[in-house]
């Protein structure tokens, strides 16, 4: 059965090379000016020049840096103001529509304010991406806990059980599933805030290098930058699907 | 018992109040907040002088011309992957090589290729619109009941009869769906996109107002951000539920 997933794969991978060649031969054949598309070539080449000559590592680790700590922050604050805001009904029924109201705000239109709060700092960064990456898993733990089937509840409440063991033991485990959803989505949003960030701010990253590059016409730099930022949006969200399937294990035991 | 609308404004009428207060009792004077009664007063300054509007259609212009050409390109290619599963599978590397790019890594290339102004934003916005749609209107034609196929079938329709006549009816609730959230999606990144770069609409008013130091317009235009954002969503989902009632009733994809 495995045979023709595999031959599927390997004949994917090969459309996937044969766009590859076509981009070689429309920058081979300057259908495009090389100033705007440089060949796939000269993208590699600048990628391995910057991470062995050039500081393309350090730019690299810059932008996970504040991709990290901001989703982070956010993580743990998300889940706790969640499971705060979802325990209580009292507390859903009076900042739960206001959080509903905030939802749909555009994140980044909070940046001049953080800009205006914080200067063109590291902290703002900080401030900007968490805040970004806080609602996802925010609002997943509020549902996540005013969902949980209310006979586990009325258990908790027969075995007098104390409120933080409620959370832990009964609600925190029957919403990880919407929580981790929430933070495989925070992650994405936390590595375009990172690259708004740094190009506003000129911090240490590959948000700013991109731009710089792109400022003095130098395409393959950015070409190079611009693959490396995808690939780090694969790879953590790989990551996150990972250890998505690790914690939910025991959901598919029985 | 209090009705659960007016608990709902509870919080954020205190909040209001509570800065208010806070301002005249210290006389404020800060770059970076203002009272609620003077961001509502520039608020007003700024419909007054038509600034406001003019900024808002230059946003919603570019998020909404954006939204249609990456939702066609979008749709296009779901109902072509959703329909022929050879073709799926072929261009499944592909995609997922693409997939993970964050938009705004696109930002300095669109700069080069197109300049400041409405086109490099609408090709940042299309780039971000295609995904959601291409993936979710992939899983609506693949999900059509494949009894309504075999009728198709039965009927020898043409294919371009069957896409037409069986299968986008038959999807569409959920295809609409996938317009909804990419709409979200589009006054985001257009927003993003002139925050941190392009000289024209919103962003670049708050932008404008922060560097300035005028914290009561700056406050003002996030407010104003917040309410489009939340008119858009709530005008969006109201027509959903007019238009499809039961049948779009999908778990909207994190």
């Amino acid at each position: 059965m495995m045979r023709p997933a595999v031959y599927w794969r390997f004949a994917s991978f090969a459309v996937a090379a044969g766009f590859v060649g076509l981009w070689q031969l429309i920058s081979n054949l300057r259908l495009v000016s090389p100033v705007f598309l440089p060949g796939p070539d000269r993208a590699w080449a600048s990628l391995v020049r910057g991470f062995t000559s050039g500081d393309l590592g350090a730019k690299l680790i810059g932008t996970l840096e504040h991709m990290a700590y901001g989703w982070f922050l956010a993580s743990v604050a998300g889940i706790a103001l969640g499971a705060m805001i979802g325990s209580s009904r009292v507390m859903r029924s009076y900042v739960a529509p206001s959080l509903e109201f905030l939802r749909p705000l555009p994140v980044s239109a909070i940046i001049p304010v953080a800009i205006a709060l914080f200067g063109l700092t590291q902290g703002m960064a900080l401030f900007v991406i968490a805040f970004g990456a806080i609602w996802p898993m925010l609002l997943a733990t509020v549902h996540g806990f005013a969902a949980v089937e209310p006979r586990l509840y009325e258990v908790s409440r027969s075995l007098q059980m104390p409120r933080l063991a409620v959370i832990f033991k009964i609600a925190l485990p029957s919403a990880a599933p919407d929580i981790l959803a929430g933070m495989r989505l925070s992650l994405t949003v936390a590595l375009i805030l990172s690259v708004v960030c740094e190009i506003l701010a000129g911090l240490d990253g590959l948000g700013h290098s991109v731009l710089l590059s792109a400022r003095a016409f130098r395409s393959a730099d950015l070409f190079a930058g611009v693959i490396l930022l995808g690939v780090i949006g694969y790879l953590t969200s790989v990551a996150m699907s990972f250890a998505e399937a690790r914690i939910l294990r025991y959901r598919h035991r029985d | 018992m209090i009705p659960e609308r007016i608990k709902a404004l509870v919080l954020p009428l205190a909040a209001l109040l509570a800065l208010e207060i806070w301002a005249r009792g210290v006389h404020l004077q800060s770059d970076s907040l203002a009272p609620p009664s003077a961001i509502a007063l520039a608020l007003g300054a700024a419909f007054g002088d038509g600034a406001i509007l003019s900024a808002t259609r230059d946003t919603l212009a570019s998020a909404f011309t954006g939204l249609l050409l990456g939702g066609a390109i979008g749709l296009g290619f779901g109902i072509a992957l959703g329909v022929f599963q050879t073709l799926d599978r072929l261009m499944e590397v592909t995609i997922e090589a693409i997939r993970p790019v964050p938009s705004i890594a696109l930002l300095p290339i669109a700069l080069i290729a197109l300049g400041f102004g409405y086109r490099m934003e609408i090709v940042i916005v299309a780039f971000a619109c295609v995904w959601p749609v291409l993936i979710l209107s992939r899983a609506a034609v693949r999900e059509v009941e494949p009894r309504l196929i075999e009728v198709s079938r039965a009927l020898r329709l043409s294919p371009a009869d069957r896409v037409y006549k069986i299968i986008i009816p038959a999807a569409l609730p959920r295809i609409f769906v996938a317009f909804r959230l990419a709409a979200g999606i589009a006054l985001i990144v257009a927003v993003t996109v002139e925050i941190a770069i392009n000289p024209i609409g919103l962003g670049a008013a708050i932008m404008a107002a922060q560097q300035g130091l005028q914290p009561d317009l700056m406050l003002a235009l996030l407010l104003w951000i917040g309410v489009i954002g939340y008119g858009l969503n709530a005008g969006l989902n109201l027509a959903q539920r007019r238009l499809f009632g039961r049948a779009a009733l999908v778990r909207d994809p994190a």
